[in-house]
């Protein structure tokens, strides 16, 4: 492997979200207990500075992928755009979280970092070119979470999800890394373009179906699909609000874009196999988060389950095989992360001092305790059902229009069945909000940061919801190949 | 064509973005914001008066047509047109509206500027599904109307709205998805979204069918049709008298509508199979739903089961149309019997949007809508006793109103193809003479039923205002219908022409006819 300077402009947005990691560890160091808010700047710093990065390396190499590293980092279109998500919701998640750890003393700089480290892992699975660098990128991000998730010492539950998560987890990996190892005792390849060559060469694809089958599960366990959903009520419900925040949003932009580099990159060629197995999985994410998600009365957990569904839908985008499939599954999971940032960061604008909202309950009256918060809220929970004119209709439109470009329909009355169903919980989630009188009278986080956040996500559901044709084009742009 | 001026977005846009600024303005003036209100629905109303003055009644084509790329990159358009079925009923929407904002004038108290600004984001919502030509842009209006919807009943419902209005939204959700599959299919059979293009299309028998049922369940619950239809009375009685006079004289003939706009000319061949699947649920609506309606102790559940009934010689207009074709071929026959599904649509609107307004009168002195509560009203209201007999009357079929001529229509059509269906939907002028007088009787006349209703003030300049009004449009339409058939007239002989033309695939329509005969035969055989 030859190195090469230009290599690293390519890495200019991964560069910059490690080193601003840095200064924060360094500069944690000397800021006294009641000036911890400097890191917030200088993360906020960071991630615009990343995001001007993302924006300046796209438009210098323009739409043709940028390999570096010899291969072993890819940016294209697709990178470009997943990144400029994850950002956008790292900003937000940040923005939400300011009163709510200054509140339960955990305002420290390690949650910058962990945060940024984490950032950073997914940034190197976005543009991984090969089963190494996505591996290292996912491991990153994953030990991140673990600490993330039990970052609230004193809190049992946080340890206990931590430990399920992390049990959970390398579990995971380690089906992921058991399917890798397959695949290449097979192609003899590591990178995903040669493996995909190898496998296209008509080889004997057993051992190939076989590592398949593990990578899959991998897959399946960092989404969150059914069967490999057990961790996900737990965790968020375990997590600090705020880093449940971040766990539900942008570690699935990871996820998608691991399935796309691997699934569509790496084993185009096996494409008939994993689309099946990919229309079980998404047929179980979608009835299970559905069904489970209705009798859930911690929200938390109801969102857990919600995003299984949402899991499924972006399945389905994916196994229709197809360009407008994938982008349809692109524009889902964007959509999705800002969907989830959005409802989360309710919740943690609704807990104060001693106090976790996280039953349905609490958010009951939220309509007269503060009206803004409650239609932003509502605007989020119409979205996550696919009512028009917000975005989350659009992505099921999408998604569905891909799977029946291949002659799917009964999938896609099975989808649009389950979301009927799924429409009911987010429904009660309004009913609560505006029908029903509060039984909680505490104030609502006013800080500015969490306000403007909560706004420009809440409206984002409009606007998208619209004008979707800017969003999309930029996911059919990272597929038109 | 020249640029014109748009219209009909101006009409879709100007209540959505002025409901934003009634609910931005807040409640702390609740004055001024009512009259922001009541100025944006009669400027609304003023805006869409166009579409009928400069309307070219002479051709079938779609006019004030507006066209630009939505989402290219999966050809969804925002197209917007209207012909002459779809313009009459905009006209309803906006004049409506004005009498919602209205009658919620004193009676809302609670939040009076979310309630007026969600009812004008449904007008613009309402507006845009008549006028949408492209079909996800349809959908798209079609489903945001649930969100203002929900929020009316569940916020100012009554004692049981939030059972009413998730039952309400579920229902229409689960009627809608599955039109938004068979929309999707036929953008790729069609390689476009817009309803045009869908018209033209070239469809096989099965698939006719299956877009059929696709389209009749969301249409059906709509409307709604037997057996479907329960979700309606539940949201009447729950919901404020604004939300039923909106549900009943406008959201419900959306689903009618549908029909007209989707159903027949895309699907004619599935539509002409399964005519006596849709014949058939009206007259058990008509005759069924009527005997429902005289056993109800409730007033607005009472109208409401009038209203399904009403709405069964709408779809029995709109489908009897086939066995017309059928019996004699004559196309002016088919178009008598939509022309009095449509007139019926509009004459419902005023006449069930007037009978729930006067409910809403009583309601808001007594708080009860118990027909046994009542009794004698008319002798301390006088005027409000005398609109309510006008109502009833135009509500039971009476000649000279307008609530006649369109069953009127619908009879005569029906008759062309068999006198069976004629004389079961004759059956209605008994039965909604019976239960709507038999409600009249028991709550307008005979003696001062208690002491509350000896205390009654009659109406105020306000609601009498709105009933006069109301009152007036009833008969106009009744006496003098002539300028509403002619609107409709083009656009109807154009739909006929639609569904006299199979549009089965030349070579395979014969093959497929035998094989649809044949599974039939073998179900039978079952």
């Amino acid at each position: 492997m030859s190195f090469q300077a230009i290599d690293l402009f390519t890495l200019l947005p991964e560069l910059v979200v490690l080193t601003m990691a840095c200064v924060v560890l360094v500069l944690d160091l000397y800021l006294p207990a009641a000036r911890k808010d400097i890191n917030q700047l200088v993360s906020f710093l960071g991630l615009l500075l990343a995001l001007a990065a993302v924006g300046l390396v796209g438009a210098s190499y323009g739409p043709a992928p940028t390999l570096a590293f010899g291969g072993a980092f890819v940016r294209d279109p697709m990178s470009d755009l997943l990144k400029g998500a994850v950002l956008v919701v790292t900003l937000l998640a940040f923005a939400y979280s300011a009163r709510y750890m200054r509140e339960r003393n955990l305002w420290v700089g390690e949650y910058h970092v962990l945060v940024l480290f984490a950032l950073l892992g997914i940034l190197v699975m976005i543009s991984a070119n090969g089963f190494l660098t996505l591996y290292l990128g996912l491991e990153l991000l994953a030990l991140c979470l673990y600490a993330l998730v039990a970052f609230n010492r004193d809190s049992g539950r946080g340890a206990e999800a931590a430990m399920k998560y992390f049990v959970l987890g390398a579990l995971g990996s380690g089906m992921l890394l058991y399917g890798i190892s397959m695949i290449y005792g097979a192609t003899g390849q590591l990178d995903f373009a040669p493996v995909a060559a190898a496998a296209a060469a008509g080889m004997e694809n057993r051992i190939l179906v076989f590592g398949l089958v593990f990578v899959i599960i991998g897959i399946a366990f960092k989404f969150g699909a059914v069967p490999f959903h057990m961790w996900m009520p737990d965790v968020y419900q375990g997590a600090p609000a705020t880093v449940a925040l971040f766990l539900s949003s942008a570690p699935k932009v990871a996820a998608f874009a691991m399935a796309v580099r691997i699934l569509v990159d790496g084993l185009t060629g096996l494409g008939g196999d994993w689309s099946d197995i990919l229309i079980i999985l998404s047929v179980l994410s979608l009835g299970v988060g559905n069904l489970v998600a209705i009798a859930q009365s911690n929200i938390k957990r109801m969102l857990a389950y919600s995003t299984i569904s949402h899991v499924g839908f972006i399945f389905l985008g994916l196994l229709a095989g197809t360009q407008h499939g994938y982008a349809a599954a692109m524009f889902y999971a964007v959509v999705y992360a800002l969907m989830a940032a959005g409802a989360f960061g309710v919740l943690v604008m609704i807990s104060h001092r001693g106090f976790e909202a996280e039953n349905l309950d609490d958010l009951k009256g939220l309509g007269d305790r503060d009206p803004w918060l409650a239609a932003m809220m509502t605007l989020v929970m119409f979205s996550m059902a696919g009512v028009p004119p917000l975005v989350g209709f659009m992505a099921k439109l999408l998604v569905l229009q891909a799977v029946i470009d291949i002659g799917l329909v009964w999938l896609a009355i099975l989808a649009v069945v389950f979301s009927i169903i799924g429409a009911f919980y987010y429904l009660r989630v309004v009913k609560m909000i505006y029908f029903d009188k509060p039984i909680i009278d505490a104030p609502v986080d006013g800080t500015r940061d969490a306000r403007i956040a909560v706004s420009i996500n809440g409206l984002s559901m409009l606007v998208l919801g619209m004008f979707p044709a800017a969003l999309l084009s930029l996911c059919e742009r990272a597929f038109a190949s | 064509m020249l640029p014109q001026f748009p219209w009909l977005s101006l009409v879709v846009w100007l209540p959505i973005i002025g409901g934003l600024a009634v609910i931005a303005n807040g409640d702390k003036h609740p004055e001024p914001t009512k009259r922001l209100a009541l100025a944006i629905s009669v400027a609304t109303f003023v805006a869409s008066l166009p579409l009928w003055i400069l309307f070219d009644s002479g051709t079938a084509a779609m006019q004030f047509v507006e066209r630009a790329a939505w989402i290219p990159a999966i050809k969804v358009q925002y197209y917007l047109g209207v012909d002459g079925i779809s313009m009459p009923l905009i006209l309803l929407t906006t004049f409506i509206t004005i009498f919602v904002v209205i009658a919620g004038w004193e009676v809302i108290t609670y939040r009076p500027s979310y309630y007026m600004g969600a009812f004008l984001i449904m007008e613009g919502l309402m507006v845009g599904v008549f006028s949408a030509l492209d079909a996800i842009l349809f959908y798209f209006f079609w489903e945001a109307m649930l969100i203002p919807m929900f929020i009316i009943i569940g916020v100012w419902g009554g004692p049981n709205r939030v059972y009413a209005t998730i039952k309400f939204f579920l229902y229409t959700f689960f009627g809608s998805v599955f039109m938004l599959v068979a929309l999707i299919y036929m953008f790729f059979q069609a390689e476009s979204f817009s309803i045009l293009d869908f018209h033209a299309l070239e469809l096989g028998l099965r698939a006719q069918i299956l877009i059929f049922l696709a389209f009749l369940v969301a249409f059906a619950v709509k409307v709604p049709m037997f057996p479907v239809h329960t979700w309606l009375p539940d949201a009447h009685v729950e919901a404020p008298t604004g939300g039923s006079v909106i549900l009943a004289a406008i959201m419900l003939k959306i689903g009618g509508y549908g029909f007209l706009r989707f159903s027949l000319p895309i699907a004619p061949d599935g539509s002409a199979q399964l005519d006596w699947l849709i014949i058939a649920l009206s007259l058990i609506a008509v005759v069924y739903i009527g005997f429902v309606a005289l056993v109800q102790q409730d007033m607005k559940k009472l109208i409401a089961y009038s209203s399904i009934a009403h709405m069964g010689f709408v779809t029995l207009g709109f489908f009897v149309v086939f066995a017309i074709l059928r019996e004699t071929g004559s196309a002016e026959g088919a178009a008598f019997g939509i022309s009095g599904g449509m007139v019926q649509m509009i004459s419902h609107g005023f006449i069930s949007g007037a009978l729930f307004l006067c409910v809403g009168v009583l309601y808001d002195r007594m708080h009860t809508r118990q027909i046994a509560d009542y009794g004698g009203v008319i002798h301390t209201m006088p005027w409000f006793g005398a609109f309510v007999v006008f109502f009833a009357m135009a509500n039971a079929g009476l000649p000279g109103t307008s609530g006649f001529v369109g069953e009127f229509m619908v009879i005569l059509a029906s008759f062309r193809a068999d006198f069976w269906f004629a004389l079961l939907a004759a059956t209605t002028l008994i039965l909604a003479a019976a239960f709507t007088l038999w409600m009249v009787k028991r709550v307008v006349f005979g003696p001062v039923g208690n002491e509350q209703v000896a205390a009654l003030t009659d109406l105020d300049r306000r609601e009498a205002l709105n009933l006069a009004v109301l009152a007036a449009a009833t008969l106009a339409i009744g006496i003098w219908p002539k300028p509403l058939v002619d609107v409709m007239e083009p656009s109807i002989q154009h739909l006929v022409q639609q569904v006299q033309v199979s549009k089965l695939p030349a070579e395979a329509a014969a093959i497929d006819h035998d094989a649809t005969v044949m599974d039939l035969a073998a179900a039978h055989a079952n």
